[in-house]
């Protein structure tokens, strides 16, 4: 006897089934509808409940047909496939998203199983009460799909409304949910295993099992569910523990999570390139750390000095300035040398990029001609150019043509870095944060004092270690003593 | 004439999904009024995914009122580049956003009014909504000439649009939402809404354009707050429902658990861009360097907005042929986006050969090829 079989027919008058393996016994219904069952598959399901092999094969093809629109509506145009011919779905899982008149409709699977055949391309348009696509049903989950559910099933019960209001949507079908609620089991509380974190009918037996400390037997699937041991619900007596060591219970851990491979395109892939080649730079490194009191305290002064004029002056602007006075005694931080390493170009224009985090990732715009600049002038073009960055409109030139670099990590956090040259400059500077940490004064006393790490890289190829500390001194000294910049100031 | 003044309050969401406010003498049905305390067009739209996807409409209706600050709404399989100024867009501070309901784009500001109708899948009925929001209008303002047309859309003496329609159907949920202009920025909405990429062929719904009026020119005295007022009164007479609005906070995860996610999603660049349909742009611009005017024709393929293929046909050796390859080779796979062409040509200069010439005319080509974005 096939009940399922039988009452196929009411429950689904529209419904076309066809089986495509050839079989052992042939069971007519009506002359319209040839519904064939595989004999063999349904002894399967009887007399082996321990093993199943993939009966995929041995499915039903379901035509799923487009169902009524509403308002009259009698053709769709189809605008997007959420699925593909090969995938498994799963009820209520999206198939497709259609279009009419001003109205987008999401189409939801009646069924599990895979898809098979997708009647339409994009743009065409589709008929409703025509098949849409075609789903093999899985044969070992029983023929008879779950009544079309049109209303959320059991919402009347107050608990399960309360699920759907938290917000979490527990999936499970019809007959999962009629489970639970039948052994008065909140379905917030079982953790589902199925595709989505559905809930599944192993899923209720297993949390079932576990009130219960009832031993399983053995699921349908390969793996192994190991029955609870009693030295996990029986507290042992000492006695026991001297005598018995409790055997640790390996669980399968079940983690539905999946890698994620994406192509590197576009920006990502252009700084693949540029940072291969300044792989090709011989870089060396060389700290220092920079008492910055007394800046902290001319910055405070300024400050207000530089709102009345509509910019707010950070510490990037000192910086900046400083390192283009260094780089006017050291001109060879700011060269170029060409690919195939026979000339040194040194650039006039000190042009200083000052890194940036967006939602792209690193850009560096950077302020064109600080040799020339005010302090002042450079904060007023450093707001410029943040504002830009953030709206995501920083344009060629501003990106463009910069010579030498400063990165400002600290903002972020760090003390020490090591920086990457960016081609085709020569040298990077990247700074760690501020921090108050205790010093000695000339007198031998102990102050508080601001303390800021600076991490210097320079291309070892026209570079050597002496220039690089001996600009940094400089520039040190300038941003320690910021009265000594007045000075050189040009 | 004496308005009803509606009484608003504040009240946890799941307490009136619970208990439905069912109306004197009424059956099963029940109704709500929401409004949203927020302006933010992704907060709002993402209060309306949240009622699709959480509330049970088994037996109730709700409406929800909203108003966004500026920003232009493109249809669910719309093409933003075809509908609008993105570029204008940008410079003003415009959001784009798209919605999951299908139909086509709208400028949105404060004054403008959105009306949604939730329903049950099996009752859904748009011209119903319609007929209600022209009945509360005419009740407000006996002289309005307004009525419905079999598109939908609601047309004042006969020929100025003042609602356009979108709908979406769920599995078992349905909504319908429209627009109705009050007093919005007539000119700032014809300027936003014209295009001005040319060479774009794509199976995207096109936008019906339609000469647009705001009420408020009929009558200066009608305000955004007397509209949804008066609408809110008609839903409530028609649903035998307290004529009471609850206000609701789009970013409360405790009324409404999930809905910053929603939110979220919404303003990704894979939902707002990556969602349109494969189209194609086939153009030619003309740059002009040293006295000279060079032709440039570039044909473009993009599917779910990234360029899939790309071919810019330049004058012989303006470019050394290596350097154009290079910039065609990572065009391709990358997003159709300004801010994204231009930070990858920059990095990519890095690497070119350090010539003054060479990079005034990359940076030439590149920033027209923005233009195109």
């Amino acid at each position: 006897v096939l009940p399922n079989v039988l009452t196929l027919e009411t429950f689904f008058p529209q419904v076309c089934v066809h089986h495509v393996r050839s079989c052992s016994s042939i069971r007519f219904i009506k002359s319209k509808y040839a519904c064939v069952f595989d004999k063999s598959a349904f002894n399967f399901s009887h007399q082996h409940r321990f093993f199943r092999t993939s009966a995929v094969s041995r499915g039903q093809i379901v035509q799923f047909k487009l169902s009524d629109i509403g308002e009259g509506i009698t053709e769709v145009t189809v605008k997007e496939w959420y699925i593909k011919e090969g995938d498994s779905v799963s009820q209520f899982d999206s198939i497709c998203e259609v279009q009419s008149d001003k109205a987008s409709v999401t189409i939801t699977s009646r069924y599990d199983g895979v898809i098979r055949k997708l009647h339409y391309n994009l743009d065409e348009i589709a008929y409703v009460g025509k098949p849409l696509v075609d789903i093999e049903i899985d044969a070992s989950k029983g023929v008879a799909p779950e009544e079309d559910v049109v209303e959320t099933p059991a919402m009347s019960h107050e608990e399960h409304t309360h699920q759907e209001i938290k917000g979490h949507k527990t999936l499970a079908t019809p007959a999962v949910r009629r489970l639970a609620m039948e052994n008065n089991i909140k379905l917030s509380e079982v953790i589902g295993t199925g595709k989505d974190n559905r809930i599944l009918k192993e899923d209720i037996l297993n949390f079932l099992a576990k009130q219960t400390g009832a031993i399983l037997p053995p699921s349908p699937k390969a793996e192994i569910i190991a029955p609870l041991s009693k030295s996990e619900t029986v507290p042992t007596a000492p006695k026991d523990k001297a005598r018995k060591i409790p055997i640790p219970i390996s669980r399968p851990i079940v983690f539905s999570g999946k890698d994620k491979t994406e192509p590197v395109t576009g920006f990502h892939k252009a700084m693949v390139k540029t940072m291969s080649a300044a792989l090709k730079i011989p870089h060396f490194g060389y700290c220092d750390e920079i008492d910055l009191t007394h800046l902290v305290q001319l910055r405070e002064e300024l400050k207000p000095l530089a709102q009345s004029r509509g910019i707010k002056l950070s510490f990037m602007p000192f910086f900046i300035k400083a390192a283009s006075l260094g780089l006017l005694q050291y001109p060879i931080l700011n060269a170029s040398l060409d690919e195939s390493c026979q000339n040194v170009t040194y650039k006039a224009s000190h042009n200083i990029g000052v890194a940036m985090d967006t939602e792209q990732g690193l850009i560096v715009p950077n302020v064109k001609n600080v040799q020339v600049s005010s302090i002042f002038e450079i904060a007023s073009e450093l707001n410029r150019l943040q504002a830009l960055g953030s709206a995501g409109q920083l344009g060629t030139n501003d990106l463009t043509g910069g010579t030498f670099t400063l990165s400002n990590i600290g903002t972020i956090g760090g003390t020490y870095a090591k920086a990457v040259i960016l081609p085709p400059e020569v040298a990077i500077g990247a700074l760690g944060k501020i921090q108050v940490l205790p010093r000695f004064n000339g007198k031998g006393e102990v102050f508080k004092a601001q303390i800021m790490n600076v991490s210097w890289s320079a291309d070892h190829r026209i570079i050597d270690g002496a220039t690089m500390a001996r600009f940094s001194n400089l520039w040190k000294s300038y941003l320690e003593n910021p009265a000594s910049m007045l000075l050189d100031l040009k | 004439m004496v308005l009803q003044s509606s009484f608003k309050s504040c009240l946890p969401l799941s307490c009136l999904l619970r208990t439905p406010r069912a109306g004197f003498g009424g059956t099963a049905s029940g109704g709500l009024i929401i409004q949203s305390l927020s302006n933010d067009v992704y907060q709002n739209l993402a209060v309306e995914d949240w009622i699709h996807d959480h509330m049970n409409l088994e037996n109730r209706h709700v409406l929800f009122l909203w108003r966004n600050s500026p920003a232009v709404v493109i249809g669910r399989h719309q093409n933003p580049w075809q509908e609008c100024n993105l570029q204008l867009m940008r410079q003003k501070n415009i959001k784009l956003a798209r919605r999951r309901s299908g139909g086509g784009t709208v400028y949105h500001d404060l004054g403008n009014i959105n009306l949604t109708f939730f329903t049950a899948r099996k009752k859904y009925e748009r011209m119903e909504n319609l007929k209600l929001v022209v009945k509360a209008l005419k009740a407000l303002r006996p002289q309005l000439n307004i009525h419905v047309t079999d598109r939908y859309d609601i047309l004042l003496d006969g020929q100025y649009k003042i609602s356009g329609t979108a709908a979406k159907l769920g599995r078992t949920t349905a909504y319908h939402h429209c627009t109705l202009l009050c007093n919005a920025n007539k000119f700032l909405l014809s300027s936003v809404l014209k295009s001005p990429y040319k060479g774009l062929k794509s199976n995207a719904t096109p936008s019906v354009p339609a000469s647009v009026k705001n009420l408020f020119e009929e009558d200066p005295s009608l305000t955004c707050e007397m509209l949804l007022d008066a609408i809110a009164e008609e839903y409530a007479t028609q649903h035998r429902i307290d004529h009471h609005i609850t206000l609701i906070d789009p970013t409360d995860e405790t009324v409404l658990p999930g809905i910053n996610d929603k939110s979220k999603e919404l303003q990704t660049w894979e939902w707002v861009y990556g969602k349109t349909p494969k189209f194609s742009v086939s153009t030619c611009f003309n740059m002009i360097y040293k006295d000279s005017v060079l032709d440039v024709k570039v044909d473009m393929d993009v599917k779910h907005g990234r360029i899939e293929a790309c071919d810019i046909d330049l004058p012989q050796q303006w470019l050394p042929p290596a350097l154009c390859s290079e910039l065609v080779k990572s065009l391709t796979g990358s997003k159709f986006c300004p801010n994204e062409t231009t930070a990858l040509s920059s990095t990519l200069l890095r690497t070119c050969p350090q010539d003054y010439e060479l990079h005034r005319k990359w940076n030439l080509l590149c920033e027209n090829m923005t233009m195109l974005m």
